[in-house]
């Protein structure tokens, strides 16, 4: 499993933060940081759920 | 305007369209003529008090998809945009907050203040957050019984914290409450929306001003120091981010917490659990609250720029669009038993926030509010119940924000 993003299109919701806290970050300007681009099989479904509730659709899981 | 108006360019069948929005029946519920249109009619057309004629988007699926599209506006300057009311159209002309823009002008804006708004910035207000908390439950607790719990405490907390966040002073809540809801009251008429408008704008620019001289540690104080005073923001749009800021931020939450109070003591079972206050449970009741009560009601509005094929229907350029996210929430191909209550309920993604790139920017603030004041005023007040039989209960049917007028509460 490895996590791509979108900086660019990143608004700052951090809804990825809430769903997999061990994953993602916000960095100050509140756009998302990956912490962990190819994590463990057990975070896959809290990045599942990340990619889905992201409202400006720039997470995706490429497996 | 009589009901009959047709104005050139919309649907030929106009007299069959429903009216939108429509009315509730039981006040826990969206109108069930939403559940209707769907199941039956997911993307049918609607009319508006102008008469124009938009789209309706009821499904889950379609109304995140109809949101996340780069070929659908939110820029209420557009021709076809759906307004939800004259008041509001006319209130465009001086106050043009950035949720009415598209990108890349939209993310200009909203970049100037996501690092106020981040899950790690946002937390630690937390202390804030629970210290202002228990000042107001102190006050109830002191005060006599039966209580406004909207007054006393549903309306006072967020309003308090987004003061302090914005560095607004609260001793002016009187001026600026009163101003929010008639910004927020579809029955207030033009004129009278337009002066709690001009009102609301004269305060804040002083407030702006005062603040580009004198540097202040909050949202407000940073906008005019770093924004303002180097060019990069008019005061004028300064003050309608500051506008926006400051009803969002009190309205909603307010509101939230005054019919989810209700909605948990009409639950007892499920707010006993909320009031034990394990974090999880708490969490996971504030989204199923977000998700089941759906606090803005009456759609996200938008305008189509291309063609676009939705759920089998051709959704034309220039053509309005209301992703009602009231009628997403209650889903039930995205939410099992949609309409029930359930604090536990898992992988709940509704779209109370909305969704796209202008879900709300305020969110990690809400969720914070919600989720330490449940909890909080359930431990409390053990007994807590409302005072009142349940048909004395006005709600905010003609707000923007729906809720309950006033909540009558004991212990």
């Amino acid at each position: 499993m490895k996590i791509a993003t979108d900086r660019e299109r990143c608004i700052g919701a951090g809804q990825c933060v809430l769903n997999a806290p061990d994953v993602f970050d916000q960095d100050d300007e509140g756009t998302v940081v990956v912490l962990d681009d190819h994590p463990s099989p057990v975070e896959e479904p809290a990045v599942r759920a990340a990619e889905h509730a992201c409202p400006a659709r720039v997470i995706s899981l490429v497996s | 305007m009589t009901p009959n108006t047709i104005t050139a360019g919309h649907d030929a069948g106009a007299s069959a369209t429903p009216a939108y929005p429509m009315k509730r029946g039981c006040p826990f519920d969206p109108p069930a003529e939403l559940a209707q249109l769907r199941t039956e009619k997911p993307i049918s057309r609607v009319r508006l008090w102008d008469g124009s004629s938009p789209w309706l988007v009821t499904r889950y699926e379609d109304v995140r998809s109809v949101l996340a599209d780069p070929r659908v506006s939110a820029d209420t300057d557009r021709p076809g945009y759906p307004a939800t009311s004259a008041a509001i159209l006319a209130r465009r002309k001086n106050t043009r907050s950035f949720i009415g823009m598209d990108d890349p002008e939209h993310s200009t804006y909203r970049k100037m203040l996501i690092s106020d708004f981040t899950v790690r910035r946002t937390g630690s207000l937390r202390p804030l957050v629970e210290k202002i908390v228990n000042e107001l439950l102190d006050a109830m607790e002191r005060g006599p019984r039966p209580v406004d719990l909207v007054e006393a405490f549903a309306l006072p907390l967020p309003s308090m914290v987004i003061c302090q966040m914005l560095g607004v002073p609260y001793a002016d809540h009187d001026f600026f409450q009163s101003h929010s809801r008639a910004l927020l009251d579809l029955s207030v008429d033009v004129q009278e929306s337009m002066r709690a408008n001009d009102e609301l704008r004269e305060y804040l620019t002083g407030l702006v001003a005062a603040k580009e001289a004198e540097p202040t540690d909050d949202v407000l104080g940073r906008l005019a120091q770093q924004r303002v005073l180097t060019g990069e923001l008019s005061r004028d749009d300064a003050v309608s981010m500051a506008l926006l800021l400051l009803v969002a931020g009190h309205e909603t939450t307010a509101n939230m917490l005054g019919l989810g109070t209700l909605t948990l003591l009409r639950h007892p079972e499920q707010a006993a659990e909320v009031r034990d206050g394990d974090p999880g449970v708490v969490n996971s009741a504030v989204e199923e609250l977000l998700r089941l009560l759906t606090v803005v009601h009456s759609g996200r509005r938008r305008v189509a720029i291309e063609d676009i094929e939705i759920g089998g229907v051709t959704i034309h350029a220039g053509e309005g669009i209301i992703a009602a996210g009231e009628a997403a929430n209650r889903d039930p191909a995205a939410f099992v038993l949609p309409d029930d209550l359930d604090i536990h309920r898992a992988d709940n993604h509704h779209v109370a926030f909305g969704f796209g790139v202008h879900q709300c920017l305020g969110q990690p603030l809400a969720r914070l509010e919600l989720q330490i004041a449940y909890p909080a005023l359930l431990r409390r007040f053990p007994g807590l119940r409302v005072d009142v039989p349940i048909e004395e209960i006005r709600f905010r049917d003609q707000m923007i924000v729906y809720g309950v007028q006033a909540l009558p509460v004991s212990w």
